[in-house]
């Protein structure tokens, strides 16, 4: 029997908008298109508003009346593929960019990216940072740094970190003055928080590096190549006074030099 | 009976939110139990499991899924299956639930709790369904009967009968909602009395009450379940009868939209817990 | 500067910053407990994104087509950077509607 599987495709070939599945009905039958309507609505109003609590900033940029009405063409496209929802969305950055109305303001996007790593550094895997004795007595050419799950760098073409920024709940309206396109750290800290940073190239590429298992001296002679004045300092206390330095492991003095 | 057949303790409860984690913390809040929706603790880690374990160890959990699709045709999702017995196997629940509803069409996922038709074809399904659960949690669950707006004139089964037959063939409790009864009855001019009568209370390892919103159509009131107001007074007089005729329950009050300060909703479970205390001792006492 | 020069500066600043960042940093002990639950709470709520619900809702979400719909947040207080055609824009609604409209 498979009267259920079809009953199943009526109702959400009704849902996004068919006409009512058979059988479906109302102790007033003439209200049951009404009544049918609230499941509609359940569905349509809890993913935009799930997508609106994902992406405050874009919500706050476009106004809420047009977030609904995207939100509700994202939600049609892209359904969420599983019932955690925290891990739906990951798409809105690309359909903002493709997003016809929303073709003059190319950083919609960026800032979209923002806001969705944030998420997931959020909900990232916990990590128990290094104790700060280790890093006391360390040899920076021979020391490997290992970064929290939830540390990520974003490569953007706009000055969206700034944006960001500005629209934070209480910011007050004030002129961007940033006209650049900015990278941005994402991390969560020892406290849970979610800050972020607009980083220089050259500590864009400390990260990196340190992501792909350099030595922290490699790492900032890397930087120091992308950014000649780059100075690694802020950048190496800012990461690990976050907590986002797992384990420092000093190679010994014989193994062979990461190269570069 | 009925009263140990979860571990719940038969008192009020209150759905956490993470918005009143520090008041929580800071008033050493008197609360039977706390209930959670599974799927927001399936992230890997950061504060949702730190608050959800830091309280863990200091009251009873009531893990509510809400994504199962139990109601739904074909297999259950077994990825998220797993991933709920990873989050059993975590937290050890005195309770795990679900709902009589599909949520997901294939690979989508419709973020609602959708209704079904209760016919023989529909009782087969939602029993394997809920076996699997059981089978693959290693513990028993209960199934929560729904709100509904609709009536399917394929129904061949009363909804109490249906969750009753799951409920017997598989083993399974009951999630008694007082709220969705009266939701339901009211959308469907039927007499929520009557259905709480005819209700297994014995099967019920667990109550909730939550708040609804109201609509006129010609025809009279359309109740969504909208849990963003304070238990309609008409539910607590369902409530009142149910254990003064059941027994005492683990009560949850569950209030997800519009959330109100933690002072608000601690008395709501206050006002459940003094009707456990008072109404529930009596009839058990009698019962007994 | 030469490559020695300037990777011998390097070595000294690193082993400056683990310096101090082995003086300053507080260890993770205790530190936990005293901040879970009570960070950022605005920030921390955007952060963790959308969360599921058993409820259903009786707000009627805006149903308009949103390709007829401008923008209409703080981008028309918020000065904006240059848009992809190199013209500035201050975000307000009228270059948009002309956009639209060509």
């Amino acid at each position: 029997m498979h009267a259920h599987r079809e009953f199943i495709a009526a109702f959400d070939a009704s849902l996004k908008g068919a006409t009512l599945p058979p059988g479906v009905t109302a102790c007033a039958p003439d209200e049951t298109e009404r009544r049918f309507a609230v499941y509609r609505n359940n569905v349509a109003s809890s993913l935009t508003e799930a997508l609106a609590r994902r992406y405050p900033v874009i919500q706050r940029l476009v106004g809420a009346e047009f977030f609904a009405a995207m939100a509700r063409l994202y939600a049609e496209a892209k359904r969420p593929r599983s019932p955690v929802l925290l891990e739906w969305g990951d798409s809105f950055p690309d359909f903002l960019a493709g997003f016809p109305p929303l073709q003059t303001y190319p950083y919609m996007a960026d800032v979209a990216a923002i806001e969705f790593a944030r998420g997931v550094a959020f909900h990232a895997a916990d990590a128990p940072p290094a104790a700060p004795e280790v890093f006391a007595s360390a040899d920076p050419s021979r020391l490997r740094l290992r970064l929290h799950p939830s540390v990520q760098v974003l490569r953007l073409t706009s000055p969206a970190v700034s944006i960001w920024t500005l629209n934070q709940p209480g910011s007050a309206p004030a002129p961007l003055t940033q006209t650049q396109p900015e990278i941005a750290l994402i991390l969560r800290d020892r406290a849970f928080n979610v800050p972020v940073f607009a980083i220089s190239a050259g500590d864009a590429a400390l990260i990196e590096q340190l992501g792909q298992g350099a030595t922290l001296m490699a790492a900032a002679e890397m930087a120091h190549w992308a950014e000649p004045q780059h100075d690694p300092q802020p950048l190496v206390l800012r990461l690990i006074q976050s907590g986002a330095i797992l384990d420092a492991m000093e190679t010994p003095e014989c193994a062979p030099k990461s190269a570069l | 009976m009925g009263d140990t057949m979860q571990g719940l303790p038969n008192r009020a409860g209150l759905g956490f939110k993470p918005e009143h984690f520090a008041a929580i913390r800071q008033s050493a809040a008197s609360v039977g139990f706390f209930e959670v929706h599974a799927e927001n603790y399936m992230g890997a880690g950061g504060l949702p499991h730190a608050q959800l374990a830091a309280l863990r160890a200091d009251y009873a959990l009531s893990l509510h899924g809400v994504g199962l699709s139990i109601g739904g045709p074909g297999r259950l999702n077994r990825n998220h299956l797993m991933r709920l017995r990873t989050l059993c196997d975590r937290y050890e629940p005195e309770s795990f639930s679900e709902h009589l509803a599909w949520s997901s069409h294939g690979a989508d996922y419709l973020n609602d709790l959708l209704p079904l038709p209760y016919t023989e074809e529909t009782l087969a399904i939602v029993c394997d369904h809920v076996d699997e659960v059981q089978e693959v949690l290693g513990r028993r669950m209960l199934l929560e009967n729904p709100s509904t707006y609709v009536l399917f004139e394929q129904s061949t089964i009363p909804e109490v009968d249906f969750l009753t037959e799951v409920a017997r063939r598989s083993g399974c409790g009951l999630l008694l909602d007082v709220n969705n009864v009266f939701v339901s009855a009211t959308n469907h001019r039927m007499d929520a009395r009557a259905y709480l009568a005819a209700f297994p209370l014995e099967m019920v390892g667990e109550v909730h009450l939550g708040g609804h919103d109201a609509e006129e159509l010609p025809s009279g009131p359309l109740l969504i379940d909208a849990h963003g107001t304070p238990v309609a007074e008409p539910v607590w007089v369902l409530y009142a009868e149910a254990i003064a005729r059941g027994g005492p329950r683990p009560t949850l009050i569950e209030w997800d939209n519009d959330l109100p300060e933690w002072p608000v909703l601690l008395a709501e479970a206050h006002r459940a817990q003094s009707m456990l205390d008072h109404q529930g001792g009596t009839a058990l006492a009698r019962a007994s | 500067m030469t490559l020695m020069k300037s990777t011998l500066g390097l070595g000294a600043s690193l082993a400056c910053a683990l310096t101090l960042a082995a003086a300053t940093t507080a260890s993770a002990e205790g530190e936990m407990e005293k901040c879970y639950g009570v960070a950022l709470a605005g920030q921390n709520d955007c952060a963790a994104g959308p969360g599921t619900t058993c409820a259903g809702t009786s707000k009627v979400d805006y149903q308009g087509n949103a390709w007829k719909l401008v923008p209409a947040g703080t981008c028309a207080t918020m000065e904006l950077p240059a848009a992809s055609d190199g013209m500035a824009r201050a975000g307000s609604l009228e270059p948009l509607m002309r956009d639209m409209a060509s």
